[in-house]
């Protein structure tokens, strides 16, 4: 009985983390499946959509503990508002990235986007004044928290997450699934003859530059709630990039359905070795999760050589309206 | 229709386009001929906006178009094709040609949110035009497939309908012959015609197959080394020395490509 | 302020040969390669290995020559650490990279594949070596000679720049008087012209990635020797290399060696009034604008 409790509330933990992480899938599948804008700076909206969340929800520090917290604001705002803020930052710093890179290569965007990521990072990393620096803060409110028991909580929080990606989800298909989506995939084949076809390119590019941004801000959100304390060195290149475009790729990309699948996939590859890695030598067991990461570099490379489609891949007759 | 003044396009050390000038009419079917190099698809290239002109000017139906952008050209009312064709691969032939519409309601994506049932409502007056299309050039029993799966030829007919959903003023074909069987090539023929007689289209196309331009062309514009040679009716051209000349000397000529 | 210069200066020239390893492979084989930081790193490692390993084990000392940190296990190591990057990088060429070619695979996927070979050397360099950084020689030497204009200077930091001199000057003649190094530049400037006109384009393709990963196990093992080793080093190395490529025009050598002074410059410099952990960040800002203001790079003609 304790036993099913535990496997319970372990698949609960599960569920939530790969559910966020499906979101930042979603949205890379709007920059990479759709348009084919090649963003390796996921990590930087992750961080830059839980940073903002945070500190719109926190309540300002009191007590001895406001000597050791320095942060630029703590606004005490419903969690809703945390989401909204995440959203609106991470679009506007897409459309401040989009500006000098979207008419270029892509392969120039990848480059700007892991400049942008890393830098992101370090400012938070050096300037406490912003958000307490390497430390971090923590004390970040869930929502709807005092319903129930703390011991139950994470299933309230599930439902928030699954209900956030139903939303994310149905958002992404109606445009996907229409002339809006139409002329993103056309981009992504042949962006020259789309532009003449009277398609402005660095106008559709931008609006899904920016959509993908706000996805991966409301998935930082829900990531810094959910985990109530964040430090910049949770949004490394590794988790908080990587991670995920090998999700998405496995998954199918061009495929929301995919992207999801994919999260929940790779995610459960990524736990999994954690009951194996257990039984390692003492030794290994501290280089226990690189060595997962290597599984998951391997299995991209595997992916890419022998089912460069993914599991799911793209469906050909998109249109909801031309079966 | 269209007039071209003074056209100048270098690239390095090659004059692509030079001192270029010439007329197409309204409503005719004009053919552009010249030996590989002689700036034909540089100027188509000029005309729809994806190179800068050095110096001289485009006009089109009486305004500059200039140095204006791909998009906006083709919001003027021109459309071309290319010479090796140039599908959206993973996009089905239906959705090849329901994009060429322009504009569309559904094309911002707040109206595929908040005003979903408008842009239905315009999909599916948009997807009748395109089968109709698609019936026209006989790719209706393909409509579902990817474009990027059809024949070299039926590519061809693909962005000839395409032109025909645009419902552009002009279209400029880079060589719609090439590649195409000739049974094929006659339906293009007579579909070209169908076109200009009954929606008054004009066409202006590149082509080397001499066939299918003494065939459809009149008149000929004839270019060689960056400017027109001659232009002239099919009987005139088939009788012009220099015309032989320029295709010989060709030969010897660098190819931009 | 010189001494400032000076200080960019060694570490602008192991920018460089990085950069031009990567700029040679980016023009030639015509995708962003990801994973050439961690070429660095991995020659830096290999080096470590072959120096506290093999040539431990048969008794060669270790102990460095005057006031540098050259041993002779070092000498021995590094050619050899230079040739075994090479040859991993051809391996990698062989087993990944020659497939997607045959495929016709979009550049865009090699460099996620790239993307993915990164994050597997670094993770092999974190299973093997752990997460600490790592000097080759404990007690670093670090006094100085003092050179006119106040430049406080180590001898290692004498020898890095020899060295570097040596090795583009070598590659500069290679390009430009060997058959396979013109080669090699034709095929940078046109590949399908290359092709069509009979050169043997998977040879050079294979030249391409020695000398890529040569150059860059050298990078690595010259940073390791100035500074440390560390499992990071490869990533925080790539926004230099990228900026410093872009920025002497993609597929022009002598940009890359240009690039690469003038980033490691301008990342010494930012350290007066930034703090030094910015560094990345400055040869971002660098690189965005180039991006907006030239983004064919200051040696390039060519519209990209």
């Amino acid at each position: 009985m304790i036993d099913l409790q535990g496997l319970l509330s372990y698949f609960t933990h599960f569920a939530i983390m790969a559910g966020i992480y499906s979101i930042f899938c979603l949205g890379l599948n709007i920059h990479w499946g759709y348009t084919g804008l090649f963003n390796i700076g996921i990590a930087g909206f992750f961080c830059i959509g839980a940073y903002t969340s945070a500190l719109i929800t926190i309540p300002p520090p009191t007590g001895v503990y406001a000597n050791y917290v320095t942060q630029v604001f703590a606004l005490n705002l419903p969690f809703p508002f945390g989401v909204l803020g995440a959203a609106l930052v991470c679009g506007i710093i897409a459309f401040l990235i989009g500006i000098p890179t979207l008419r270029l290569r892509e392969d120039y965007l990848a480059i700007a986007t892991i400049g942008i990521a890393e830098t992101i990072r370090l400012i938070f990393h050096n300037e406490s004044w912003i958000a307490n620096g390497v430390r971090g803060i923590s004390g970040i409110p869930q929502p709807l928290s005092s319903l129930v028991d703390p011991r139950n909580y994470n299933f309230i929080y599930l439902g928030i997450v699954i209900l956030i990606m139903i939303t994310v989800y149905i958002l992404i298909e109606r445009g996907i699934r229409s002339p809006w989506g139409r002329v993103l995939r056309a981009i992504r084949e042949d962006e020259e003859s789309a532009s003449m076809l009277g398609k402005n390119i660095f106008a559709f590019k931008m609006q899904s530059l920016i959509f993908g941004a706000i996805v991966m801000g409301i998935g930082g959100a829900l990531f810094a709630h959910y985990n109530k304390s964040i430090a910049p060195d949770t949004f490394t290149p590794l988790y908080g990039t990587f991670i995920i475009w090998v999700m998405l790729i496995v998954g199918g990309s061009g495929n929301s359905k995919g992207a999801i699948l994919g999260g929940f996939v790779i995610y459960g590859l990524w736990v999994l070795p954690e009951f194996i890695t257990r039984y390692l030598p003492v030794a290994l067991q501290s280089r226990a999760p690189y060595i997962r990461f290597l599984i998951i570099g391997i299995v991209l490379e595997l992916i890419l050589r022998y089912r460069p489609r993914g599991l799911m891949g793209e469906e050909k007759h998109v249109s909801r309206l031309l079966k | 229709m269209l007039e071209i003044k003074d056209l100048r396009k270098r690239f390095g050390g090659l004059k692509a386009v030079w001192d270029c000038s010439l007329r197409v009419e309204k409503g005719s079917i004009t053919g552009l001929i010249g030996p590989n190099g002689a700036g034909k698809t540089t100027l188509f290239n000029l005309i729809t906006g994806f190179y800068k002109p050095d110096s001289g000017e485009i006009i089109f139906k009486g305004e500059s178009i200039h140095g204006m952008l791909p998009h906006n050209i083709f919001k003027k009312g021109i459309f071309r094709t290319f010479q090796i064709t140039r599908e959206f691969n993973k996009l089905t032939v239906l959705e090849n040609l329901m994009i060429v519409q322009h504009p569309q309601t559904g094309e911002n994506i707040w109206n595929t949110w908040f005003l979903f049932h408008k842009v239905k409502k315009e999909e599916m007056v948009i997807r009748k035009k395109a089968l109709e299309v698609l019936e026209f050039v006989e790719l209706i029993d393909h409509r579902k497939e990817y474009a990027g799966a059809l024949s070299g030829g039926q590519k061809k007919l693909l962005e000839l309908a395409k032109s025909m959903m645009a419902e552009p003023e002009m279209v400029l074909l880079d060589e719609p012959g090439a590649g195409v069987n000739p049974t094929l090539m006659n339906k293009l023929i007579e579909k070209i015609r169908a076109l200009s007689k009954e929606k008054g289209m004009t066409f202006f196309l590149i082509e080397h197959d001499m066939d299918l331009v003494m065939n459809l062309c009149n008149p000929v514009i004839v270019m060689s080394e960056g400017r027109k040679l001659t232009e002239g009716s099919p009987d005139y051209i088939r009788s012009h020395e220099g015309v032989l000349e320029a295709y010989l000397g060709g030969q010897y000529g660098i190819d931009p490509q | 302020m010189l001494e400032v210069i000076f200080y960019g200066i060694i570490y602008g020239s192991i920018i460089s040969l990085g950069a031009i390893g990567l700029t040679l492979v980016f023009g030639i084989l015509r995708f962003a390669n990801f994973f050439h930081g961690d070429l660095m790193a991995g020659g830096a490692y290999i080096a470590f290995f072959l120096i506290t390993g093999p040539l431990a084990w048969i008794g060669l000392p270790g102990e460095p020559f005057g006031t540098t940190s050259f041993s002779i296990r070092m000498i021995i190591a590094f050619p050899v650490a230079l040739i075994l990057v090479a040859g991993l990088s051809v391996l990698i060429d062989r087993i990944v990279y020659k497939r997607l070619r045959q495929k016709g695979t979009s550049s865009i996927l090699k460099a996620i594949a790239a993307l993915g070979i990164s994050f597997i050397i670094r993770m092999l360099i974190y299973i093997i070596w752990g997460p600490d950084q790592i000097k080759y020689f404990a007690g670093a030497r670090r006094i100085a000679i003092h050179l006119p204009f106040q430049i406080k200077v180590r001898p290692d930091e004498l020898i890095i720049i020899i060295i570097v001199t040596v090795l583009v000057t070598s590659l500069h003649l290679f390009l430009r008087y060997s058959r396979m190094g013109k080669a090699m530049r034709a095929t940078a400037d046109n590949m399908d012209l290359a092709r069509i006109s009979g050169i043997n384009t998977e040879r050079i393709i294979i030249w391409t990635w020695g000398i890529g990963g040569a150059l860059a196990a050298a990078a690595g093992i010259l940073y390791g020797i100035n500074v440390a080793l560390n499992p990071e080093m490869g990533w925080s190395f790539l926004l230099p290399l990228f900026a410093a490529t872009i920025l002497g025009s993609i597929g022009n050598m002598y940009g890359a060696l240009a690039g690469g002074l003038i980033i490691g410059i301008a990342q010494q410099v930012s350290t007066l009034f930034l703090k030094p952990t910015y560094k990345p960040a400055v040869a971002f800002v660098i690189l965005i604008l180039i991006l907006l203001f030239r983004p064919q790079g200051i040696f390039g003609g060519k519209q990209s």
